[in-house]
């Protein structure tokens, strides 16, 4: 077949484009399926609040709890914890940020703005680094060096609050949208 | 394929087939008449026994695939008892499975370090350099996937790890590596979902592995084989047909490489594995100390060196990243080590630098060692180690090339090996 070049363009060089076009979008179209099908399903994102029973925790005691295929931590803290917690100036924490879905996402790292009530702190027990579990601190058998959670995996170091003090971990410990429905039953999510 | 093909079809069948399909000439050219340098050694012969790994992989993978229950929680059941007690010797068919994994490592790491001690990336095998990169890293995603199937401890929180290293990227956009954590599990954690992607994954993956050393094979029989002189084949008498000649030497080494795999499969078939895999996977306890396999714990131990989630993820994947450039690091005009008295010694610091890393990344995070009396942490000296992997490809590499001077090079491999006999 001939070609000729034309400086304007012809009707042939529009259907080569729109056609073209079509194509492409109907293969991103297309391809979308395959890619959203690795999503959790939607009996998985049905999963719903659980609630728990926290009349038996005992004071420096740490329940945990599943939610969501996570770990739940329920720490009742002691008065001594509290204040260690408090006592921390932001501009030591590497993580300025309350990470509470409880409040607005630029809340500051405070103690207050990490928990409904002082003694519970309840937290997503998952280390913000790659996802391991840390390990709590106790007076008789003591993690890291302030008094929360070492995360053995890669060695991230938790407060109190569980906020981040040292290691490779980048946010807080996150607090999980909750309430208290009595003094003694939470409900989470 | 270098050099026209000398196939001669020695029957009317034969004849009829080449000109249909010239399968049997393109297996006469590449495994029988093709040139092959007189002086490989015993390290060239890895080429052959990874293709026998990569075979073994697929066949005892497909039958045990047959037996396997991708499901959160029949798998550990499925394998622990399944496989390893009922299944007509299934623990046999296992075990050559799981060390074979070993095996495959073993045999790619001793292939790899021939390839950089020879200087067999250097120009015209860039791309058979670049596409051996590609299948190591499909090798490790692989073993990846199939180390989550048994559904164990160190199978359920190594997926965690390895999966969480995308979360890094919120720290570039925020949500985005949550968002990619998420449609990788397929949940809010690793689960049933994505064991069964998994699963998927690693049946997919070694055929796609196959595919890419058909590439390789190919990329080679362009140029041809380097070899430990690092010279160039200069005519006939340089080569030696690749069989019988290196078709029995590689049968040989194959053997020995053989009577080592069958000594772990039956005597020691948990030696390289963690004995945490064989408590079932509990997504509410991190075991106190998680290690992968061995065959990544160099790279673990570097991740593990950088107290930042994201530069931690970085430098790990820059590690692999790097080699893909090698070809174009490496400055020198002489291509193998035997003529290069300075970078000979840096090669083999690098190869320490590898077991270093190795070891320390099979330590927990806060172990150290007394030397002299001093308390020295070894995240220190993974950090020295890791610095040590980069300056070895980015700085070492480079200069060296410039300032070194090469041995004089033989005149020819005939020469070298036949001496006056050449002439």
């Amino acid at each position: 077949m001939a070609t000729t070049t034309s400086p304007e363009p012809t009707r042939r060089d529009f259907l080569y484009i729109a056609t073209g076009t079509v194509a492409a979008v109907g293969a991103a179209l297309a391809a979308w399926p395959f890619i959203d099908q690795m999503n959790p399903t939607s009996a998985v994102l049905a999963l719903a609040s659980i609630e728990a029973d926290i009349s038996q925790v005992a004071l420096g005691q740490q329940v945990v709890f599943s939610w969501r295929g996570h770990p739940l931590f329920v720490r009742r803290r002691t008065p001594k914890e509290i204040a260690e917690a408090r006592a921390v100036s932001l501009a030591d924490l590497p993580d300025p940020v309350a990470r509470n879905a409880n409040l607005p996402d630029d809340a500051p790292a405070t103690d207050a703005n990490r928990e409904i009530k002082p003694e519970w702190l309840v937290l997503v027990g998952v280390c913000t680094h790659l996802g391991c579990i840390p390990t709590v601190s106790t007076p008789q058998s003591p993690q890291g060096d302030y008094g929360g959670w070492l995360c053995h995996c890669h060695g991230s170091q938790y407060d109190t609050a569980g906020r981040i003090r040292k290691g490779p971990a980048p946010q807080n410990l996150a607090v999980p949208p909750y309430s208290f429905l009595s003094p003694t039953r939470l409900k989470i999510g | 394929m270098s050099g026209p093909s000398t196939y001669v079809p020695k029957s009317g069948i034969a004849r009829w087939i080449d000109t249909r399909l010239p399968l049997p000439r393109l297996m006469h050219d590449t495994m029988m008449t093709f040139p092959t340098p007189r002086n490989l050694n015993i390290w060239y012969t890895f080429g052959g026994i990874l293709t026998f790994c990569l075979g073994v992989q697929i066949v005892t993978g497909i039958v045990l695939a047959m037996h396997f229950v991708p499901n959160a929680n029949m798998a550990f059941d499925s394998v622990e008892n399944g496989i390893m007690r009922d299944v007509n010797y299934g623990w046999l068919l296992r075990y050559i499975h799981s060390t074979g994994a070993s095996m495959f490592f073993i045999a790619v790491y001793v292939h790899i370090f021939r390839g950089l001690y020879y200087g067999s990336y250097k120009a015209p095998r860039e791309l058979l350099w670049i596409l051996g990169v590609v299948i190591y890293i499909l090798m490790m995603a692989t073993a990846f996937f199939g180390y989550v199937l048994p559904w164990g401890q160190m199978s359920f929180w190594g997926a965690t790890v390895i999966t969480n290293f995308f979360s890094a990227l919120d720290q570039i956009i925020p949500h985005l590596g949550t968002a990619i954590s998420t449609w990788l599990w397929g949940g809010f954690a690793v689960g049933d979902a994505t064991l069964n992607r998994f699963f998927s994954l690693h049946y997919l993956l070694p055929f796609i592995i196959a595919g890419v050393v058909g590439l390789h094979i190919w990329a080679l029989h362009v140029p041809g084989n380097n070899n430990p002189l690092g010279i160039d084949v200069k005519g006939p008498q340089d080569t030696v047909p690749f069989h019988p000649y290196y078709t029995a030497k590689d049968a040989f080494y194959l053997c020995l490489f053989v009577l080592l795999f069958a000594g772990l499969v039956f005597y020691a078939p948990n030696l390289l594995s963690n004995p945490d895999n064989y408590t079932p996977a509990n997504p509410l306890v991190t075991p106190p100390d998680i290690v992968p396999e061995w065959y990544l714990l160099p790279f673990y131990a570097m991740l593990r060196s950088v107290p930042q989630k994201l530069i931690g993820v970085l430098v790990l994947a820059g590690s692999l990243l790097t080699l893909v450039f090698i070809p174009w690091l490496d400055t020198s005009k002489a291509r193998s080590c035997r003529f290069r008295p300075l970078m000979k010694q840096f090669f083999w610091l690098f190869a320490a630098d590898c077991v270093l890393l190795g070891y320390i990344g099979a330590q927990s995070a806060d172990a150290s060692w007394t030397l002299g009396g001093v308390n020295v942490p070894l995240v220190w000296l993974a950090r020295l180690g890791t610095l040590y992997y980069y300056g070895f490809f980015w700085a070492i590499m480079p200069l060296l090339g410039i300032f070194e001077t090469p041995k004089p090079l033989p005149d020819s491999i005939a020469k070298s090996v036949l001496g006056a006999a050449a002439e």
